[in-house]
């Protein structure tokens, strides 16, 4: 299968998302530029990190006008797995493709470090492979993780079961000390009504190899295989 | 004509930023500080003269791009 990793002027991560998908599990991978508007037959489409448009005004807000926001729009309305890795999750916040928006860390510190995250829901291409309440350990790297939603919205969210990933203790306890930038719930990740679209701030693509410090990130990419082959 | 944007969070969502300068001053000597709260400014040069005109415009791209509504709010004035 393969995999389209969208690189935005500023995107660093990209070559990450490229790595584990061509790599560490043998798909195929294109770098898609974000002028572009060809998907090149893509089964999943990957929103890497990094700080596109050099995160100018607010993180995401001018990477949601690039020409390729159209074609992901459209691959993800008809319902193609798309998966936004911190900064690619803030874009697709931006681009009103996942509800929300993103505050400064509660620290105001740019916070670099493997943090845990429970796993909420494995019915979205991105964690069939994954338990319920499975922790993942990933790294984050952000300034502005800090998840913010209107108590309505957030009541929303739990309802449609769209939280994804919470920030936890390593057995999986959702804590204040373990949410780790002030995010509203602990949420670390969610997904669109449709659950096909998914964003997360943790770097699965960064936790795919034992020398990385942990493989725990495969499972998500494991997921996304399992899914499109069963689509 | 000349219309100023000003963006604020909105008043329920916390801003970190704003508190700690808020705590700087309050280091400083200005408890008459009670709280800050961190914006941004903008100033948009509009092919205009008609001031309601210029308000309208200056409310759509404050609306489309200038501010996230999901935490921000916005105030117009404009410049005659």
């Amino acid at each position: 299968m393969k995999f389209a990793v969208i690189t935005f002027p500023g995107s660093n991560c990209d070559q990450d998302a490229y790595h584990a998908a061509k790599d560490v599990l043998g798909q195929q991978a294109e770098y898609i530029w974000h002028k572009d508007t060809d998907l090149k037959g893509a089964d999943v489409v990957i929103l890497p990190g990094g700080f596109a448009h050099g995160d100018y005004l607010r993180c995401g807000a001018m990477a949601r006008f690039s020409p390729v926001m159209a074609s992901v729009r459209e691959f993800a309305a008809k319902g193609g797995p798309v998966l936004g890795i911190c900064n690619g999750f803030q874009v697709l916040l931006e681009a009103g493709l996942l509800p929300g928006a993103m505050l400064r860390n509660v620290s105001l510190k740019f916070q670099c470090e493997h943090v845990d995250v429970r796993v909420e829901q494995t019915d979205t291409p991105f964690t069939v492979a994954c338990r319920v309440g499975q922790v993942l350990r990933i790294p984050i790297a952000h300034g502005e993780g800090n998840y913010f939603a209107e108590p309505e919205a957030v009541a929303r969210l739990e309802k449609n079961r769209q939280i994804v990933f919470r920030y936890s203790t390593p057995d999986g306890r959702v804590t204040a000390a373990s949410n780790v930038n002030g995010s509203v719930g602990n949420i670390a990740g969610l997904c669109n009504e449709q659950r096909n679209v998914v964003g997360l701030m943790p770097h699965p693509e960064r936790a795919c190899e034992s020398i990385l410090g942990s493989a725990d990130g495969l499972v998500m990419f494991e997921s996304v295989m399992k899914a499109v082959a069963h689509a | 004509m000349r219309a100023r944007v000003f963006v604020t969070l909105k008043p329920s969502v916390f801003d970190p930023q704003g508190r700690t300068i808020a705590e700087a001053l309050h280091t400083l000597g200005y408890d008459g500080v009670e709280d800050v709260r961190q914006g941004k400014y903008f100033e948009l040069d509009l092919a205009t003269s008609q001031p309601a005109q210029a308000q309208a415009l200056a409310a759509e791209v404050a609306d489309r791009l200038l501010a996230n509504p999901v935490i921000e709010s916005y105030r117009i004035e404009i410049e005659s």
